[in-house]
């Protein structure tokens, strides 16, 4: 297995290629979530506490890439930048 | 993962707990009463996954002694309560954000990345009971969380302000 398998698709409007690193647990990821939902956003993502072994290790080295601190959500935009944190105003400007 | 089913009534009742608790320690909890709850649930999904209430926002490592520091309440709620106004998951907020005079915000990580936790441990263990202890009469314990000191042989079962356990204290003096 890798975090590809595990990894869920939202269908929506494509503008970026949009991954999102997020823990099922955790409120400001859930807020994240349903804002691209909102804005009907494509998007990919993966509860990274729900994996486990070297699937958590794989996205966890993923999201350390991208944001050393290992924080969620991460969100990986075009694969050249992230957004830390549930960020109104950054993700207000992806639509 | 298998997951537990959460019971309304628990998410309900450790609501209730926590609000007299925060209320009567000088605390508030997020006046976002759902999502508040939903928190609640995090914090209970992890007690039945890992056995203890490790923090929603932030990634377990499933070890306890490693989690300690991001158990429910964490040593980073009091000095991001100051800096920001809210603990990093939001559960406990500022007195302005719970009278609805500001919100919530999403706000960085004070927990020093896994590389640096080690070394920093080690650190605290060394500089803790400096020489000059020997002379007071009594070791003195510091509650990572609030910061209550005492002055006694062994630290508290339970702090008597913030109410986690024993563990979570250090040698100060």
């Amino acid at each position: 297995m890798s975090v590809k398998e595990h990894i869920k698709h939202v269908s929506g409007s494509k503008k970026r290629n949009v991954t999102l690193y997020t823990l099922s647990t955790c409120g400001w990821c859930k807020k994240t979530k349903s804002m691209l939902n909102d804005m009907k956003m494509e998007y990919d993502y993966v509860d990274v506490d729900l994996l486990q072994g070297d699937d958590k290790e794989e996205a966890l080295g993923e999201v350390r890439k991208w944001n050393p601190a290992c924080s969620f959500p991460t969100m990986v935009i075009d694969d050249n930048r992230c957004i830390v944190g549930f960020k109104e105003d950054e993700i207000k400007r992806l639509a | 993962m298998a997951e537990m089913e959460i019971r309304e009534e628990a998410v309900e009742s450790i609501y209730q707990r926590l609000k007299r608790e925060a209320d009567s320690g000088g605390y508030h909890l997020n006046p976002d009463i759902d999502f508040t709850k939903d928190l609640i649930r995090g914090l209970l999904t992890n007690e039945a996954r890992y056995g203890y209430w490790s923090c929603p926002c932030r990634i377990a490592s499933g070890g306890k002694d490693e989690d300690l520091d991001i158990i429910c309440p964490c040593d980073y709620r009091d000095p991001d309560l100051t800096d920001f106004g809210a603990c990093y998951c939001a559960l406990y907020v500022s007195r302005a954000i719970a009278r609805g005079e500001k919100v919530a915000q999403s706000i960085p990580e004070r927990r020093p990345p896994p590389e640096k936790r080690k070394p920093q441990k080690e650190a605290e263990h060394s500089a803790n009971a400096p020489e000059s202890a020997t002379e007071l009469p009594y070791p003195v314990w510091r509650c990572k969380v609030c910061g209550y000191l005492c002055a006694r042989d062994d630290p508290p079962e339970v702090c008597p302000i913030c109410k986690v356990p024993k563990e979570r204290f250090e040698r100060f003096m």
